[in-house]
């Protein structure tokens, strides 16, 4: 690991001050340190934002949730409200790495942990994310875990968060302070597709911190998780499903549903969702929807079996959603 | 830089380059090498410990980040000659063949049961808003951050149920 100068944050504000300046900002380290130890992260100022007062679930006015950036990856998922009102995020949270990973992940630090694209690590091999310009080893190499949809010529690379999945089918909103002010996104306009620029992965501006994530009230339906990955635990997900979806006489009302494993990002087409509603809940409408979220899909060899398992698994997804249950 | 850790339930003060983990100050610097390091990466839960009563992978942590905080080792369960439960259990039932993840494992193991007593559900829990019981699958499920290179796992798992079906007798005659 390269030298670094350390410092803690005395506040969200001081964060954002800091990490203007260029800190690198250090909240559970799970991710930061990993790559760090590797040097695909050197960064010169760590600004350690882990003891700031950001650990709260809170109620909204309007009926949502606020969680604040620090809330650890456990106490989410732990929490009542969300395993009750929001199980798909509880669940999405418990299939991600370890209890041990997921008591110092954060809320903040899980949005935006970078891919886990196997070149992206590797220092000795051209990527385009690590090393602008360098080409993409991905394109021609192992690519078995990377994107069929969303990525470019210059990048494939994937989102590895389940927690993000979930939050994207639960329309969450994501809170920012900087310098500058504060404001609130969309966490579906948090990350950017890569095109000819993979090295920028968000829109936060230098100097712009995570203080919290905001969940609309709970949606009406069913909510489930389903994840597909090498082997039955602890691992990233090959493809996943996060669905929210009502039926009433049989027909689908409503439903929301976002993938991971698929994408640079949290995926979400309201196509597929618009190819559901009005539908008899059953194979076909599954299939309809898959061939509307597939549609573009594009295969680098390694990657091509994402294709079929994500129609399959979107199909189981919404069998486990619209079933009867006895 | 200076940091104040307590470790096993003494204080003490370590002057540390930030670069420092929690696990290479506890080997490094104060000789405990019970805690083990695997692959240094996250990934195989050899290096696991317990901060603030919580398990986390020390190798993954800033020793500057736990300034302040309670660690305890597998030194601070017990004693060769006055082992706890676990490791007694671990020994009675040889659940490990080299032994290198083994500190790991036990650490692991008293976290989980106490998750399980306060609640906290799994990916395999079926029941979100039950509490859950530690059934073998919700074992495996949550020991699946316990890496064991000589996959005495099945050994592993009859050290630990023998551990959780004592404490759980005890329990019932306590009440
Ligand atoms: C072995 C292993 C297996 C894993 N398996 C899974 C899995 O199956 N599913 C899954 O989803 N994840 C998995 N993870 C990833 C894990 O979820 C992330 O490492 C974790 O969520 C990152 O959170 P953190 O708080 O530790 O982030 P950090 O490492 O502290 O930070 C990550 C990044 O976010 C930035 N950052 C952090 N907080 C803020 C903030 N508030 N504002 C602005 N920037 C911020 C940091 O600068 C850094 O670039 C795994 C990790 C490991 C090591
Ligand atoms: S897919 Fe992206 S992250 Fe992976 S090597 Fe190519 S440019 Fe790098
Ligand atoms: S040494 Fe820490 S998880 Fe392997
Ligand atoms: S006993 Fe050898 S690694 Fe587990």
């Amino acid at each position: 690991m390269r030298p670094f100068d350390y410092s803690r944050a005395d506040g969200a504000p001081d964060a954002a001050a800091k990490a203007a300046q260029g800190a690198t900002i250090l909240a559970g380290g799970t991710n930061l340190l990993d790559l760090m130890k590797l040097e695909v992260m050197a960064p010169e100022a760590v600004v350690d934002i882990s003891r700031l007062d950001l650990t709260g679930i809170t109620p909204t006015e309007d009926g949502g949730l606020r969680i604040g950036a620090l809330v650890t990856n456990t106490d989410l998922a732990n929490d009542r409200t969300v395993r009750t009102q929001y199980p798909v995020l509880s669940r999405a949270l418990l299939s991600g790495a370890t209890v041990q990973l997921r008591n110092k992940a954060t809320t903040g630090g899980n949005l935006l942990q970078r891919t886990r694209c196997p070149y992206f690590y590797d220092t000795g091999a051209a990527c385009n994310k690590r090393d602008p310009g360098s080409g993409c080893a991905a394109m021609t190499g192992c690519n078995r875990i990377l994107a069929v949809l969303g990525g470019s010529d210059h990048c494939i690379a994937t989102h590895p968060s389940d927690m993000a999945v979930a939050m994207r089918a639960l329309r969450a909103r994501v809170a920012l302070e900087s310098p500058e002010g504060t404001r609130e996104i969309a966490l579906a306009d948090l990350h950017v597709l890569p095109g000819d620029t993979p090295e920028v992965e968000t829109v936060l501006q230098p100097g712009e911190v995570i203080t919290s994530v905001i969940l609309p009230p709970a949606p009406p339906g069913r909510q489930a998780y389903v994840k597909i990955r090498d082997r039955a635990s602890y691992a990233f997900a090959l493809v996943s499903v996060a669905g929210i979806v009502a039926i009433e006489d049989g027909r689908i009302t409503e439903a929301a549903l976002a993938f991971g494993g698929l994408a640079p990002k949290p995926w979400r087409d309201p196509e597929v969702e618009a190819a559901l509603i009005g539908q008899p809940a059953g194979p076909a409408a599954a299939e309809a929807a898959a061939d509307v979220l597939l549609a573009d899909a594009k295969g680098h060899g390694g990657n091509d079996f994402k294709i079929p398992l994500a129609r399959r698994t979107l199909k189981r997804a919404l069998r486990e959603l619209t079933e009867a249950t006895s | 830089m200076i940091i104040t850790l307590t470790v096993n339930g003494r204080r003490t003060e370590l002057d540390l380059d930030p670069r420092t983990t929690l696990l290479d100050a506890l080997r490094h610097h104060l000789a405990l090498t019970g805690t083990k390091k695997g692959c240094d990466h996250g990934q195989c839960g050899a290096c696991t410990l317990l901060v603030n009563g919580r398990r986390i992978n020390s190798c993954l942590a800033l020793a500057a980040s736990h300034d302040g905080d309670e660690i305890t080792t597998i030194e601070g369960l017990g004693k060769p000659e006055a082992m706890s439960d676990l490791q007694a259990a671990f020994v009675q039932h040889d659940g490990y063949q080299c032994g290198y993840c083994t500190p790991g494992q036990i650490m692991s193991a008293e976290a989980m049961l106490a998750e399980v007593a306060e609640g906290w559900p799994s990916y395999v829990t079926r029941a979100l808003d039950d509490d859950p019981t530690l059934t073998d699958e919700e074992m495996a499920e949550r020991m699946s951050g316990n890496l064991c290179r000589c996959s005495a796992y099945p050994r592993i798992r009859q050290a630990i149920g023998a551990v959780r079906d004592a404490r759980a007798s005890r329990t019932e005659a306590a009440e």
